[in-house]
């Protein structure tokens, strides 16, 4: 599956749940593992940054104690970046996680929140308006409660600030879930 | 017979005590670990600038090397900060020999990210000659004993390793037009920012635990870290997946995160003091 607001493309593959190297294997819950991949280059700091956290959502949302001794993987690539790549990603490991069907205790969601110098906040930014941005606020927020699973931040803010951002983001959220129902609609309506 | 029950079932053993709103070791829920630190030019030698923090039983060492360097072309009035965060098997079971693990990668990632949010110190202040020499602060965080809370101590080590770090004068001499390092006469940084980082454990989707041991750790259901600044601003909001949390938690963790920042501050303050100028 691959969501794209504006430019920003990434592809999400999910393998699983299938056979688990020794080491990795945990007795009483399956494995999840997440590959991202850069667009250019090898993938770096950075990349293993954000593995981590795409990782520990995925974790948190998937039912894995149905599964144990096994190997859940989900390959993110990067096709393009133009900005809320994060959240692109979240969005996409979502979706994927929805296709190939393995139990979730919660939707989640991805979104980008920019605070522009004036003190304004634009959701969604491109890159030109996530460089010119005074912070970046990356949220992956829940479907049952609207709580919020992961956070990230770039640059600094007011506590205020980030509780306007939280807010706003809460609100798109909506507005994403639902683009979530229309597509799966969209997919067994056709079979 | 109570370490037989302690690993058999951790978790129960855990919510035992949290029931009572303690914890094992003796703390309560918002009690952090006694924190100390030395402050030593002395403990590297051959480092301009090192700090040795020990937050309970997690011991981190943070070393910093001042290296010449071009600028880049984009940024031709900076200087660089690269941050290295180590978890050698030394300093716990859980981490192999080996190439650097994706624990020991993120942390290096936060490191580098808190230091661009906070602006602790101006990149312009590293940069000697526009476009041609510049200083590059390597800093190695190496942790020696692992025992949770590792962001935590890292940037606390950071921050105490820079205030520490003396860099000699550097100038250009116009007519060869190569640099001349004079090591007689050495300045200090200048810190803009004094960010410190908080880092909770959630348990069982409700409770929040301020400095989480290795053990609450592992048994833990997620993990918040928020990195304030002197003015009570957010530098850095991390929560890597775990447990969802309510916007009114969170402004909890904030609250007890600011708190946390005029303590450490003091404790900062009082050890720079201590130490007899050169």
């Amino acid at each position: 599956s691959s969501p794209s607001p504006g430019d920003t493309s990434v592809l999400a593959g999910l393998y699983g749940p299938a056979e688990v190297k020794g080491s990795k294997e945990l007795s009483d819950r399956a494995t999840l593992e997440v590959l991202l991949r850069p667009k250019v280059g090898l993938p770096g700091v950075m990349e293993r940054s954000r593995e981590q956290l795409l990782r520990r959502t995925c974790e948190t949302v998937v039912l894995r104690v149905l599964h144990p001794r096994t190997a859940i993987t989900l390959v993110l690539q990067v096709l393009s970046d133009a900005g809320s790549l994060l959240s692109c990603c979240l969005n996409a490991a979502c979706m994927g996680l929805l296709d190939a069907g393995l139990p979730l205790t919660s939707l989640f969601c991805g979104v980008t929140c920019a605070l522009d110098p004036n003190g304004s906040i634009v959701l969604d930014p491109t890159s030109r308006q996530e460089q010119e941005a005074r912070a970046v606020l990356t949220f992956a927020i829940d479907s049952v409660e609207r709580k919020v699973l992961s956070a990230t931040t770039k640059g600094s803010c007011s506590v205020e600030e980030m509780q306007q951002c939280l807010v706003a983001a809460q609100r798109a959220a909506d507005t994403i879930f639902q683009f979530y129902r229309d597509s799966v609609r969209r997919k067994y309506s056709k079979s | 017979l109570y370490i037989c029950f302690r690993t058999v079932e951790p978790l129960e053993y855990y919510r035992r005590f949290l029931k009572e709103d303690c914890r094992p070791d003796g703390r309560e829920l918002g009690e952090f670990r006694a924190t100390t630190h030395f402050l030593s030019s002395g403990s590297i030698t051959t480092a301009d600038g090192s700090a040795l923090v020990k937050l309970g039983n997690t011991m981190v060492i943070c070393g910093v090397k001042a290296e010449l360097a071009a600028p880049a072309v984009d940024f031709a009035n900076k200087g660089y900060i690269v941050p290295n965060v180590e978890l050698p098997s030394l300093c716990s079971t859980r981490f192999r020999s080996g190439p650097p693990g994706e624990e020991a990668q993120a942390a290096s990632q936060f490191i580098a990210d808190v230091i661009e949010n906070s602006q602790v110190i101006a990149k312009e202040d590293l940069c000697i000659a526009d476009g041609k020499l510049a200083w590059v602060l390597y800093c190695d965080i190496i942790c020696l004993d692992y025992d949770g809370n590792i962001l935590d101590a890292s940037v606390f080590a950071l921050l105490a390793a820079l205030k520490n770090v003396q860099l000699p004068s550097v100038t250009i001499n116009e007519e060869t037009g190569l640099s001349e390092v004079n090591l007689k006469q050495k300045n200090p940084l200048i810190i803009r920012k004094h960010p410190v980082a908080t880092s909770f454990a959630i348990f069982d989707d409700t409770l929040l635990l301020v400095d989480p041991t290795a053990e609450e750790e592992d048994l833990a259901t997620g993990t918040v870290t928020i990195v304030t600044d002197d003015e009570g601003r957010l530098c850095s909001v991390h929560k890597p997946g775990g447990s969802p949390l309510t916007g009114a938690k969170l402004q909890d963790c904030i609250t007890r995160a600011i708190t946390r920042h005029k303590e450490v501050k003091k404790l900062i303050d009082q050890v720079i003091k201590s130490i007899k100028p050169k």
